[in-house]
Parts: C-alpha cells; sequence; structure tokens
C-alpha cells in the first residue's frame, strides 16, 4: 500500500504502449477494468433510482421520464452490455484462477467466444424484452 | 525456553499471509454474482417501461426483495475491492492514493445503505 520513493520515479511502463499494439488478449483485459469501472459508476444510479422508487410515485414520475427516454434507454443498455461483457471475461478469469485455459492456442479463440458471447447474450435479453412489452 | 527474537522467526517464511484474503472474497463475490447478474438483467429488461407499479411490485415480490439485497450487499462488496486494486494500480502518491481508498469506502458504504434503505421501504411501506 505504500509507496517509497524508489517506485515513483521515471521507469519505463511496461507494455510500452505506444511501440506496442496490444494483442486482444490485452485489449480485453483492459476493457474488463473499464467495464469494471463503468459498472460501479452505474451503480451509483441504480441507488439514486431505488431511492426515487421509495420516495413516491410523485416523486419517481420525473426518474422514469428520464429512465424511458432514448439517452436513458442507451445508457441502460450500455450499461447492461457492459454487464455481460464483464461478468464473460470474469468467468475466464475465474477459470483461469484454476490453472486452466491459458494455452497459447486456445486463447485467442476464447477471446473471440467471449466478444460473441457478451453480445449474443444482450441481444437475447434485448429481443426477449422486445416481445414481451 | 524460546530465544527466537520476532524477526528470527519470521525470515525466510514469505509474505505475511495477508492480503489474500481479499482476492479470494473477490473470487466469492464474482462466483455468486454470476447468476445474480442474470436475474437482475433480465428483470429490469422485462420491466415494461420501467412504470412506478411494475418496478414496485417487482422489489416487493419477497423473492426478488431478498436476491436485490443480496444483490446489493455483493456488488457494494465486489465493487470496493475491485476499485482498490484499480486505484492501487495507478495512484502512487501516497496520500491521494489513501484519500482515494478511504473515499470509495465513504461512497459505496453509503451508497449500498442507501440502497438497501430504499428496498426495505418499499418492500415494508404496503
Ligand atoms: C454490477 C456488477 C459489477 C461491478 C460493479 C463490478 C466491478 C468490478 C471492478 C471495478 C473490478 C476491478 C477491475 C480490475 O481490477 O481490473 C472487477 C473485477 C472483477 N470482476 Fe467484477 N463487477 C461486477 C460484476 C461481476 C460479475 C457478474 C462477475 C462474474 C464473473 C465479475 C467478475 C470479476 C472478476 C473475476 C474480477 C477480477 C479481475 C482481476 O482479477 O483482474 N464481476 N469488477
Amino acid at each position: 500500500m505504500f509507496d517509497t520513493k524508489s517506485t515513483m520515479s521515471e521507469r519505463p511502463l511496461s507494455p510500452h504502449l505506444q511501440i506496442y499494439r496490444l494483442p486482444i488478449t490485452a485489449v480485453l483485459s483492459i476493457t474488463h477494468r473499464i467495464t469494471g469501472v463503468i459498472l460501479s459508476a452505474g451503480l451509483v444510479l441504480w441507488a439514486v433510482f431505488l431511492m426515487a422508487v421509495a420516495a413516491g410515485e410523485a416523486q419517481y414520475a420525473s426518474t422514469q421520464v428520464v429512465l424511458d427516454s432514448t439517452p436513458g434507454k442507451l445508457l441502460l443498455w450500455a450499461w447492461i452490455y457492459a454487464l455481460f461483457f464483464h461478468l464473460c471475461h470474469g468467468i475466464r478469469h475465474l477459470v483461469w484462477d484454476t490453472v486452466h485455459g491459458l494455452e497459447r492456442n486456445t486463447l485467442n479463440r476464447d477471446a473471440y467466444l467471449e466478444i460473441g458471447g457478451s453480445v449474443l447474450l444482450t441481444l437475447m435479453v434485448f429481443l426477449f424484452a422486445l416481445l414481451r412489452s | 525456553m524460546n530465544y527466537q527474537t520476532p524477526l528470527g522467526r519470521a525470515r525466510g517464511l514469505g509474505s505475511a499471509g495477508q492480503g489474500s484474503h481479499e482476492w479470494w472474497r473477490q473470487r466469492v463475490t464474482s462466483v455468486a454474482l454470476i447468476p445474480l447478474t442474470f436475474w437482475f438483467a433480465c428483470s429490469i429488461a422485462l420491466l415494461p417501461g420501467l412504470e412506478y407499479e411494475a418496478v414496485l411490485n417487482w422489489i416487493a415480490a419477497p423473492w426478488n426483495s431478498v436476491l436485490l439485497l443480496f444483490f446489493i450487499i455483493l456488488t457494494t462488496y465486489h465493487t470496493l475491492l475491485g476499485l482498490q486494486v484499480v486505484i492501487e494500480d495507478y495512484i502512487h502518491t501516497p496520500w491521494v492514493k489513501i484519500l482515494s481508498l478511504v473515499g470509495i469506502r465513504l461512497v459505496f458504504y453509503f451508497l449500498g445503505l442507501a440502497a438497501v434503505y430504499a428496498t426495505l421501504r418499499i418492500v415494508f411501506a404496503d
């Protein structure tokens, strides 16, 4: 937790992002982190949402207008996609922790499976919602 | 009689065995969040236009209330552990780091409390 001066010196960053093109595995890794932070920010809004519902119908009305607007819907579905992406990559993390799935020849394949899976899950929920409404 | 000093005993034993519990809790919350994510995403998506009555009835249904409370507690915990790692990776100025770590705790404990309180109020209001 506590850094001494030595760790704050101007050491080169690894990987050197200006000269090294990130492989798909690295892109997914940083995306998992970014989605994690986005999801966390979303939790702020979910807390506000629940408080608005608890406040009663009159107060909730304005919240619902925002949620039902196009930007509101886009935000909601972006959050849901981030959730499914984070879930799919998170599952791979859990598998890696059991020392499986780390073989060179399957890493890229799994990376594409993961992207496909997260898109598919989001689409499925979206279509499901569309059919029900 | 043991004449070994504390330092003598600790040398060569490796790390103090601290910190791995945070890694473990991150995994445990992750595993539990897998089914909860499906439940939450599907539920939200299926609430027509997020209308008041529909949302209220959804939250007030007994299993939903319990799952929602569980989801709030687990995500709060998972997020705190996750954001802590992100902060430790990128923020190296000691006082900024400590303020950030304390900050996310205060913010997410508060939000978690608000979410739990709101849920209970909705459940017990009617
Ligand atoms: C609303 C829900 C969620 C939020 C707000 C959230 C947030 C975060 C954050 C901020 C991190 C830190 C990112 C990093 O260190 O790179 C993280 C890591 C992680 N998350 Fe989530 N997460 C959520 C749901 C899930 C779900 C459903 C899973 C299911 C598998 C999951 C699995 C993981 C794993 C395994 C890590 C550790 C990654 C690592 O060790 O680098 N998360 N999460």
